[in-house]
C-alpha cells in the first residue's frame, strides 16, 4: 500500500493512464492512509464514500478512454472551498454544519478534469494566521518534528492541514489559498511546493472571502512537476469573478524541465539586510548559486519600501476582513446565538462564532476604516501598496525573476508565538509583499536545517507569468535533490 | 493614536461582536500593540502617491443588464438556522 502513496501525481497519472493501477486502489491507499494520520487532525472532513465513488467513476473513463488530465488522482481540498453536498467550515464555529449547495469553480475544474475528492483540509480559522493554530477544529501537528525531539510543531498556515497531507503521503496533492504566504509558508516549513497564481489566474468563485483584493487559489504538491500539472487543471477565466482574468493557460508542465539558461535572476539587496539568520542567508546563497552554475545570470536589484509590507498588510487585509466578515450575521446560514433582539442576535452570534484571531482582526479592520482613522491608516496603506508595486515594475526591467527565502525560520513548536500577534505576523514577512502587488510567488524546498527542518526558498515573477517560475522552480529541484520525508511516527495502527 | 476602553467599546459595538467586560482592556492593549507597530508607515513619504485600487491592470468586465441566473430559493433556504417557507426568520426589528 504505501507505494502508492509515495507516487508523485505525475507519476500516478500516467500508470492510471497505462492502467497498471486503478483508481479505486490508489484512492482506497490514501484513505487508509488518512485513517491512521488522525493524529496530525489534518483533516476537518473526510469523503471516504464520495471518494470510492468518484474513484469508481474515473476508473469507467479510464476503461472508456474518455479520461481527463486528472483521472483518478485523489486530492485534498482546503475547506475553504466551498463542495457541494460537502460541508464547508472554514475551520471556524459559525460555519459549522453549513454545506454549500454549489461547488466553487477552482473545485469544480478539478472534478471536470477526473480528480477524486479525499476530504477537506483544515486551516486557521477563515485562513487568518501562519500556524494553523487558530483553527475551531484544533491545530493541526506537522508530519515533522526535529531530529531526536518529539515536540509537536505547527504545519504552518493557513493551509496547514493541505501541507502536512501532501507531506504525510495522505494526498497526491493539494489546493490552498494565499492572502499574505498561506500556500508558500506552509509549503516551505512542510518540506513540500505551493504556487500562489497572479492575482486573478484562479477564479476566487465559491472560496471563502478572506481580504478579496489579496486572496488567490493555488496547488500545493510534493514536486514541481506536480504543482505545474494541477495549476493547468485549476485556473480558468470565470465570468462568476469580476477579477478573473481572461488569459490564455499555458502547458505549464513544459516549462518545468525547460532549464534557466540565460534567466536574470534578481537579489532585492534590502531584504538580505532585515536581521536574517545565518542558516537562511546561506541557503539563499545556494539557490543563487544552483540557478548561476544552470546558466542563469544573478543580478542585484531593488525593492526599496519591501519592509513596509508587512505593516500595510495588517492594515489592509483586515480591513477587507472586517468587511467581508459582515456576512455572518447568524440569519441566512450558519450558528446563530439567539438574543432579545436582532442586534443583540448579531452580536451573540458573533461573539460565539467566532475565534479571537478573527475578532482581533475585525476589530482592528473596523477601526482602520472607521471616521476619522481612514485616511490615516488605509488610505496611506493603499498608497504604499502602489509604492511596493512599482517596485517590482521596476526591478522586473532588470530581471525575469526574483529569489527570497520564503520564510524567516523553520516550524516552531506549537503554543510558541500565540501570545504576542506582531510575532505570529513576522512568519509572513517575505511573502506578503507578493499578495500586495497581485504578483505569481513559489516555495520551493532547498534544504534543511541542523536539526533536520525543511526550508524553502520562493522565487516571485511577472504578472502571469508562472511558466518562467516554473522553470526557475525545476532547475531548483533538480540542484537541492530534496528527497527528505517526515517518518511516520503518527501511525495508529 | 492610542485606542481606550471607550474606543474598543465603541468598534465592537460597529463589528456586532458582544465583548465580554473583561476582554475590552485586554482588547485594547493587543490593538494598540498592532497599531503601534503599523505605525512605522507614517515614516514613509506617500505625497502624490495615488492609493492602489487593483492590482491587475483590467477593465472591471461588464454584462448586459439582463436576468442569467436565478431560481434558488430552496437551496437559498437549506442552511438557515431559522426559516419558514422562504423567509428567515429573524426577532422583530419594527415595533
Amino acid at each position: 500500500m504505501s507505494t502508492l502513496t509515495d507516487l508523485t501525481l505525475a507519476e500516478a497519472r500516467d500508470k492510471l493512464k497505462a492502467r497498471e493501477i486503478s483508481a479505486r486502489e490508489l484512492t482506497d491507499a490514501h484513505l487508509t492512509a488518512i485513517e491512521k494520520a488522525r493524529p496530525l487532525n489534518a483533516f476537518i472532513t473526510e469523503t471516504p464514500e464520495k471518494a470510492r465513488a468518484m474513484a469508481d467513476q474515473a476508473d469507467k473513463r479510464l476503461a472508456e478512454g474518455v479520461a481527463g488530465p486528472l483521472e483518478g488522482v485523489p486530492l485534498a481540498i482546503k475547506d475553504l472551498f466551498c463542495t457541494e453536498g460537502v460541508q464547508t467550515t472554514a475551520a471556524s464555529h459559525i460555519l459549522q454544519g453549513f454545506v454549500p449547495t454549489y461547488e466553487s469553480t477552482v473545485t469544480k475544474n478539478l472534478w471536470h478534469a477526473g480528480a477524486v475528492l479525499l476530504g477537506k483540509t483544515n486551516l486557521d480559522e477563515f485562513a487568518m494566521g501562519s500556524s494553523n493554530e487558530t483553527s475551531y477544529f484544533g491545530p493541526v501537528i506537522s508530519p515533522w518534528r526535529r531530529t531526536g525531539d518529539p515536540t509537536p510543531l505547527v504545519p504552518g498556515g493557513s493551509s496547514g492541514g493541505s501541507a502536512a497531507a501532501v507531506a504525510a503521503g495522505l494526498a497526491l496533492g493539494a489546493t490552498g489559498t494565499d492572502t499574505g504566504g498561506s500556500i508558500r509558508q506552509p509549503a516551505a516549513v512542510a518540506g513540500i511546493c505551493g504556487l500562489k497564481p497572479t492575482y486573478g489566474r484562479c477564479s476566487r468563485w465559491g472560496i471563502v472571502a478572506f481580504a478579496s483584493s489579496l486572496d488567490q487559489a493555488g496547488p500545493m504538491a510534493r514536486t514541481v512537476g506536480d504543482c505545474a500539472i494541477l495549476l493547468k487543471a485549476m485556473a480558468s477565466h470565470d465570468a462568476k469573478d469580476s477579477t478573473s482574468l481572461n488569459v490564455g493557460v499555458p502547458d505549464y508542465e513544459k516549462s518545468v524541465r525547460a532549464g534557466v539558461k540565460g534567466l536574470r535572476i534578481g537579489i532585492p539587496k534590502e531584504v538580505r539586510g532585515e536581521g536574517l539568520s545565518a542558516e537562511i542567508a546561506a541557503l539563499w546563497d545556494k539557490g543563487a548559486e544552483w540557478l548561476k552554475a544552470q546558466g542563469a545570470e544573478i543580478v542585484e536589484v531593488s525593492l526599496k519600501h519591501a519592509h513596509h509590507a508587512l505593516p500595510a498588510y495588517y492594515i489592509v487585509a483586515p480591513a477587507e476582513a472586517s468587511s467581508n466578515l459582515a456576512r455572518y450575521d447568524g440569519v441566512r446560514y450558519g450558528l446563530r446565538v439567539p438574543g432579545d433582539d436582532i442586534t443583540q442576535t448579531y452580536e451573540n452570534t458573533r461573539a460565539a462564532g467566532f475565534g479571537r484571531e478573527v475578532q482581533r482582526r475585525i476589530l482592528i479592520g473596523t477601526y482602520v476604516l472607521s471616521a476619522g482613522y481612514y485616511d490615516a491608516y488605509y488610505l496611506r496603506a493603499q498608497k504604499i501598496r502602489t509604492l511596493i508595486a512599482r517596485d517590482f515594475e521596476e526591478a522586473f526591467k532588470g530581471c525575469d525573476l526574483i529569489l527570497t527565502p520564503t520564510t524567516p525560520g523553520p516550524a516552531f513548536a506549537i503554543g510558541a508565538k500565540t501570545s504576542d500577534p506582531v510575532e505570529m505576523y513576522l512568519n509572513d514577512v517575505f511573502t506578503v509583499t507578493v499578495n500586495l502587488a497581485g504578483l505569481p510567488g513559489m516555495s520551493v524546498p532547498a534544504g534543511l536545517t541542523g536539526d533536520g527542518l525543511p526550508l524553502g526558498l520562493q522565487l516571485i515573477g511577472k504578472p502571469f507569468d508562472e511558466e518562467t517560475i516554473f522553470r526557475a522552480a525545476g532547475a531548483i529541484e533538480e540542484a537541492a535533490q530534496f528527497t527528505a520525508r517526515p517518518g511516520d511516527w503518527w501511525s495508529t495502527s | 493614536m492610542s485606542v481606550d476602553a471607550d474606543t474598543v467599546r465603541r468598534v465592537a459595538k460597529l463589528a456586532r461582536i458582544a465583548l465580554e467586560e473583561g476582554r475590552v482592556q485586554p482588547m485594547a492593549e493587543e490593538l494598540n500593540g498592532i497599531l503601534t507597530w503599523v505605525e512605522q508607515l507614517n515614516a514613509v513619504d506617500v505625497a502624490g502617491v495615488p492609493p492602489m485600487t487593483s492590482v491587475v491592470k483590467a477593465d472591471l468586465k461588464r454584462r448586459a443588464d439582463r436576468v442569467s441566473d436565478g431560481g434558488y430559493a430552496e437551496d437559498l433556504m437549506k442552511n438557515a438556522p431559522l426559516a419558514e417557507d422562504h423567509f428567515f426568520v429573524v426577532p422583530k426589528v419594527v415595533e
